[in-house]
């Protein structure tokens, strides 16, 4: 389970996150939502440990994540980003074995167990078979589920995912998403697209200018009047079998108080 | 699903590659000291070189007229372990710095190290503060950390995201350096060291004798002990800084070690050799088309493969215009130049 609670961060020009309080309950996915420079990004590096709050404390099974030394962190947390790129050239194998590096067992070799783990995380996304091919030979989508398959070789209690779909065309996008919900661990997924939020998240919370201003199941939360105050966009939410699904109406006018990129 | 035997499988192979090609470099690395020892003016058989080393090192004794074992032990043996050292150095410390700039073209030449390194070694000459290899490597080496804080202030806190402003500042910070030592040389106007000049510009082995060596070498191999301890956490920066975090790796304790720990061996390698371009820069490249990028095969190999081209490099400096010996920096710029170029073509064909 992980608890933030009360976070702020600031930089001297403005303030990210301002008290920032919510709950991921072991086992469910939490998606964060919320407009462009919203504190979204800036929140899961705090919760990753990257940066220290200014205030407030994250907390995961209990203990707080700022002690952690960076090893215990990485084996208890593992981030999948929006976009990975290397120079190097690399094989899926390769890349999915560095989720092996913050369990040291051995300096000079990777042991069969960290390639059973590796190939078994490959199985878990539907890559089998692709450890040999070269990293950049992938697909985007290919790529963004050999880095999940990285982060689950990590054994993590909690996935972080900064809008891992954010340059996969829609196919990709719903297949990883349906992997993440199918690994089972306790995630927290900042995501931009509401009607992918809406699909696989258990609960979302929505922040505005670094504060919270909602927290709920998607369909309780995801309303039209939320999305004209946050978004600024001019929304119809349709029911599916309970499952809010979000339509657009184009803008008539600029949309209303939208911060800047 | 997936089959132990199968993980098995890889790890072998993972494993196996990598013994097979540490034993080829070695061997390599082994027959170019021996066979690089017999070339020159004087012509000497592997047979003489081994009866003069095994009665030195007191495996054997044997009868070599003193000329000839003066050749061998006091000019070549000195010589060639020279070469060996700074080539491994230079290629360990390209490798290092490659990944941690996260900039395909760093190396110690390059980002100003080699040329501030150099200037330390003159200003220590000119100003009288000692002639000695400590003297001449505690000055490298301020040069070599001067240098390189000013590279990374003018580089500035993007200088992770834009490795092309590192190279430039490198550049910048290079080319003031050189101009410094070159004026500091011909405003004292001391014949000896205008002569020196080209030695710390262009960089050569000639000076390369035990007394160098005896510095050297220990540092070469507790500096290379302490970069391959860091081999896993090397891998860990193919997908960034922030990406190395979240796999456990301590980012900044890590860069600053390795920096220091590269700006140190460069410092000494220059106070041996001056600064010899390039070999940082393509030997990495060289050995990773060989091992792939896992630095827990490459850096072993590259501190070998280094050392047999710096072997073979010098050889041919101070053979190829027999009496006259070519400064190996030349050499090494001839090979690396077009390198480099097809390096930053790649690059661009990459993006």
């Amino acid at each position: 389970m992980l608890e933030i609670s009360d976070v702020s961060w600031a930089v001297p020009a403005a303030r990210i996150l301002d008290a920032v309080t919510c709950t991921v309950p072991a086992g469910s996915l939490v998606g964060l939502l919320g407009p462009n420079g919203s504190g979204k990004t800036t929140l899961l590096r705090v919760v990753a440990g990257l940066v220290r709050p200014r205030t407030g404390q994250v907390s995961i099974g209990g203990e707080t994540v700022a002690d952690l030394p960076r090893a215990v962190a990485a084996r208890r947390m593992a981030v999948l980003a929006q976009y990975a790129e290397t120079d190097l050239d690399l094989t899926a194998l390769e890349v999915v074995l560095l989720g092996r590096t913050p369990h040291r067992r051995s300096r000079w070799s990777d042991s069969d167990a960290d390639h059973t783990a590796a190939l078994a995380a490959l199985d878990r996304v539907d890559l089998s078979g692709y450890a040999q091919r070269k990293w950049h030979t992938l697909s985007g989508g290919e790529r963004q589920r050999v880095q999940l398959a990285r982060a689950l070789t990590q054994e993590p209690e909690l996935l972080l995912l900064d809008e891992p779909t954010n340059h996969l065309d829609i196919g990709h996008q719903l297949q990883l998403l349906h992997l993440v919900r199918r690994a089972g661990i306790t995630t927290l997924a900042a995501l931009h697209d509401l009607n992918l939020a809406a699909m696989f998240c258990d609960t979302v919370v929505v922040l505005q200018a670094g504060r919270v201003v909602a927290t709920g199941p998607p369909h309780a939360v995801l309303t039209a009047r939320l999305l004209a105050e946050v978004y600024g966009v001019d929304a119809r939410i349709d029911d599916h079998d309970g499952r809010p699904v979000i339509s657009y109406r184009p803008p008539a006018t600029p949309p209303p108080g939208t911060a800047g990129e | 699903m997936t089959t132990r035997p199968t993980a098995v499988r890889y790890r072998l192979r993972q494993a196996g590659g990598t013994v097979a090609v540490l034993i080829f470099f070695t061997a390599g690395l082994a027959g170019s000291i021996g066979a690089a020892i017999t070339v020159g003016p004087a012509d000497l058989s592997l047979g003489t070189v081994w009866t003069v080393v095994a009665d030195h090192l007191g495996i054997a004794s044997g009868d070599v007229p003193l000329l000839r074992d003066h050749i061998v032990w006091e000019l070549r043996l000195p010589r060639v372990l020279g070469a060996a050292v700074v080539g491994a150095g230079l290629a360990a410390a390209g490798a290092v710095l490659q990944t941690v700039t996260r900039n395909p073209l760093a190396d110690p030449y390059l980002l100003g190290v080699s040329s501030g390194a150099s200037l330390g070694a003159v200003a220590v000459i000119v100003l009288g503060l000692g002639t000695g290899t400590a003297a001449l490597a505690g000055g490298a080496f301020t040069g070599a950390l001067v240098a390189f804080a000013l590279v990374v202030a003018i580089a500035g806190r993007e200088a992770g995201r834009a490795p092309t402003r590192v190279i430039l500042a490198g550049v910048a910070v290079g080319q003031l350096c050189a101009a410094l030592s070159s004026f500091v040389i011909i405003w004292v106007a001391d014949p000896h060291a205008t002569q020196s000049i080209t030695f710390w510009l262009s960089g050569s082995l000639a000076r390369a004798d035990w007394t160098a060596l005896a510095w050297a070498a220990p540092t070469l191999g507790v500096i290379a002990t302490l970069i391959l301890g860091y081999a896993r956490s090397l891998n860990a920066f193919a997908f960034g800084e922030e990406a190395a975090a979240t796999l456990g790796v301590d980012v900044g304790r890590t860069r600053w070690i390795l920096l220091i720990a590269t700006a140190l061996l460069t410092a000494v390698l220059v106070a041996v050799s001056g600064a010899i371009g390039f070999v940082g820069l393509i030997m990495p490249h060289a050995v990773r088309l060989l091992t792939g990028p896992d630095h827990r095969r490459l850096l072993p190999v590259v501190i070998l493969a280094g050392a047999s081209f710096m072997i073979w490099v010098d050889t041919a400096a101070r053979t190829l215009f027999e009496p006259r010996e070519l400064p190996v920096g030349v050499l090494t710029a001839l090979f690396g130049v077009p390198a480099f170029l097809v390096l930053l073509r790649r690059r661009r064909a990459g993006r």
